[in-house]
């Protein structure tokens, strides 16, 4: 298998690249929940977390995850940065290289930020989500959490709601569960799910009512409204809601096992009803477990340059305090 | 003197296609015609080359005065002279803008040292803001031989038809870079499947067609000659199409690179950043049938040097616009003329003749005109590298693209400009 270098996206990843990641996890996951949450696996390594767009659970995400490998993090935001005085991407990545971590994680508002960094760079890089391209980690804990609650990734139909055109986590979702054979529905207001949507991977169409969108669903995904997206004409939220929000009634249109995920942070009662947010059916808090696992899987990979049959790290913890 | 000997002439003007020899005396062109002799003359072999007129480029940015740090006068003729441009026309979005007669004069002063003739383009509006109108008739007697905002499009209907109704009797064509700003709208790429998928807001291609509809209508009112800038899209194309049918004073170019590459071509890259963007293949074919048939005047570069700072960014925040000089011919043979897509005389046609149209002046190979001559190879192969570029500026998508054929020589008012 050819090793990562880098995660900047689910696209170029291969089905055998995201097993191997998402079977990585597994041990990750148990290990969660064991009461002294610390591994010696990156001790002496550092991560730079470089957010130079606002976040709170992906950036604690990956800092927690790194902290739990024993790595140190170095934390750079765009409150704090320099960027604000003019400094261009490429000094800012170039100074925290300066420093010598070991791989720097990135989140940026502008599309293909990792990449531009990953090309000048000589560390891995760990795309956190670049403008409304790719959330490659999300996308990676979304197929975690189908995973095991489905039993595989293969052969469902998947439905994701909400502004399509605008969401990074909808593109790594797409690219991700196409590439397995899953069928994707995109569903929310015609100017979100323009039709070249369809074109992003085989299996892909464009339903406009959500009651045609979730009939038969195995998988709902349900995406954040983005109230801040100033530039673009938007929509009453009450219209979105009487159109798109995901009530209990609607949800029974989906297949009694369907299960509901939605990437955070949640505004109750716009695009998701609470009673559905706190359903039985919701996997929004495993989820958030599972993105630790993944974000340790990745960078347990590829910093801490294990190869592929090293004995993992999780399990061995395990059976030392066990 | 200088004797061209034994070249094949391509003179799109008298539809001349022969071998011939060139006599230039002084600046201008004394004598063309089979083995012509001169024994003072200093003789030029153009033995398996064709001589053409000199190209004139509709559409470049100098960057002077004002952004000396990406471009000057000196290195963008430089660098047209390499290209095979004996004229170029620079557009106004300077620092200050071109907007005024001192401004013009100054551009033209620093240019008397220049390799290539430098034909100003004044501003359409004072500093190019969309409000009112430039000193245009000032710029006129100054120099400049068109208007145009480029860079911005003129938002206003009303506004648009001033520029017109003013500039008709001066005998100066609008120029205008069209765009809707509303559904341009910050976008930084062609709209499409491409752009769906790199996650980069999309600019339609109706953005650049709705204003080109209207700017048509417009000169429907005004009588007034008007020049579609940097044309990209089909829909656009039969804009233009449908107004010169109907004998309208319209004409329109389109760039190497929009012939040559299509969206499906970018990357995050922010050499394939450009505007208009890069169009759909079906747009691209569509502006190479245009260009075969007569309905596109000029193929025109857009050389829009920016330094490599400037470009060293993430796509979103990276300046439009590539330079172009240098590979405009050679794009033209290799993609054009070698793909049997056009002819040779087509090719010469729409970096001579058809510029020189939209201008208002001649452009032959004939006794007592100026003594500008564009020599290049058909068939030479070379490889274009930005890094020995004479341009200031390195951002081009074509650093590295091998060519079939090459710019030779560029002669200017009869002394050599470029030569081997």
């Amino acid at each position: 298998m050819q090793r990562l270098q880098h995660i900047l996206g689910i696209e170029g990843l291969t089905t055998e690249q995201i097993t191997f990641i998402l079977d990585q996890a597994k041990p990750f996951q148990e290990f969660q929940r064991y009461p002294l949450k610390k591994l010696a696996t990156l001790r002496g390594k550092t991560v730079a977390i470089a957010f130079f767009e606002s976040s709170t659970r992906t950036r604690i995400s990956f800092t927690t995850a790194a902290s739990r490998l024993g790595a140190d993090t170095m934390n750079l935001q765009a409150e704090s940065s320099s960027l604000k005085k003019g400094e261009s991407l490429i000094d800012t990545v170039r100074t925290l290289e300066a420093m010598r971590p070991d791989g720097i994680v990135i989140r940026h508002a502008a599309s293909g930020a990792p990449e531009f960094v990953a090309e000048r760079l000589a560390i891995p890089v760990f795309n956190a989500g670049d403008g409304t391209h790719e959330h490659p980690t999300q996308g990676l804990l979304d197929a975690l959490t189908i995973r095991d609650k489905k039993g595989s990734l293969e052969g469902w139909n998947i439905t994701i709601i909400g502004d399509i055109l605008h969401s990074r986590v909808a593109r790594s979702n797409i690219h991700l569960l196409t590439k397995f054979g899953s069928r994707i529905t995109l569903c929310g207001p015609a100017m979100w799910v323009p039709r070249e949507l369809e074109s992003l991977a085989p299996n892909v169409r464009r339903v406009l009512r959500i009651e045609d969108a979730l009939t038969g669903a195995d998988v709902v995904i349900v995406l954040r409204v983005q109230t801040e997206r100033l530039h673009e004409p938007s929509i009453a939220a009450e219209e979105y809601i009487l159109q798109y929000q995901l009530t209990p009634e609607r949800l029974r249109l989906a297949k009694p096992d369907t299960i509901v995920l939605h990437p955070g942070p949640m505004i109750r009662g716009l695009e998701i009803d609470p009673a559905v947010a706190d359903g039985p059916q919701s996997c929004v808090l495993e989820q958030v477990t599972n993105g630790l696992a993944v974000r340790m899987a990745l960078l347990y990979h590829l910093i801490g340059g294990a190869p592929a049959d090293a004995p993992h790290p999780a399990k061995e913890r395990s059976n030392a305090t066990d | 003197m200088l004797l061209i000997k034994n070249g094949r002439v391509l003179d799109p003007a008298s539809k001349t296609d022969a071998a011939l020899d060139v006599l230039l005396d002084g600046d201008k062109i004394a004598n063309a015609g089979a083995n012509l002799s001169a024994p003072d003359a200093e003789i030029f072999d153009a033995k398996g080359l064709v001589v053409a007129p000199g190209f004139i480029d509709l559409h470049c940015h100098l960057r002077e005065p004002g952004q000396e740090m990406s471009e000057t006068i000196e290195t963008g003729t430089r660098a047209a002279a390499r290209g095979g441009f004996t004229a170029v026309c620079c557009m106004p979005n300077t620092q200050p803008v071109n907007d005024n007669a001192s401004v013009t004069r100054g551009i033209i002063e620093r240019a008397a040292a220049a390799s290539v003739r430098v034909w100003p383009i004044g501003a359409a509006s004072l500093g190019s803001k969309g409000e009112a109108l430039a000193e245009i008739a000032a710029m006129k007697q100054a120099g400049i031989v068109a208007v145009s905002d480029d860079g911005k499009p003129i938002a206003s209907a009303r506004l648009m038809r001033q520029v017109m109704d003013y500039c008709n009797p001066l005998g100066l064509p609008v120029i205008d870079h069209c765009e809707d700003p509303s559904l341009f709208a910050g976008g930084v790429m062609r709209e499409g499947p491409i752009s769906t998928r790199l996650g980069l807001k999309g600019i339609p291609a109706q953005s650049e067609s709705i204003c080109v509809g209207r700017d048509v209508e417009v000169a429907l009112l005004t009588g007034a000659r008007l020049h579609i800038a940097h044309m990209s899209s089909a829909k656009s194309l039969e804009y233009v199409r449908a107004a010169k049918r109907a004998g309208l004073r319209v004409s329109c170019e389109v760039t190497p690179h929009h012939f040559t590459l299509t969206d499906e071509d970018v990357r995050y890259d922010t050499r394939y950043k450009m505007n208009p963007p890069l169009a759909s293949r079906a747009d691209r074919d569509a502006l190479i049938e245009g260009l075969a048939d007569g309905s596109i005047d000029a193929i025109a570069t857009d050389h829009a040097p920016h330094h490599a700072a400037s470009k060293d960014v993430e796509f979103d925040r990276a300046p439009f616009g590539i330079t172009g000089f240098e590979t405009a011919l050679a794009l033209g043979l290799s993609e054009l003329v070698h793909t049997k897509r056009l002819s040779l005389m087509r090719l010469v046609e729409l970096f001579t003749t058809g510029p020189a149209g939209v201008l208002g002046v001649e452009r032959k190979i004939a006794s007592g005109q100026p003594g500008d001559l564009t020599i290049f190879s058909i068939e030479r192969e070379w490889t274009f590298r930005s890094s020995e570029s004479a341009s200031k500026s390195r951002n081009t998508p074509f650093d590295d693209r091998a060519f079939r054929g090459a710019p030779v020589a560029t002669i200017v008012a009869g002394r050599f400009a470029y030569r081997p």
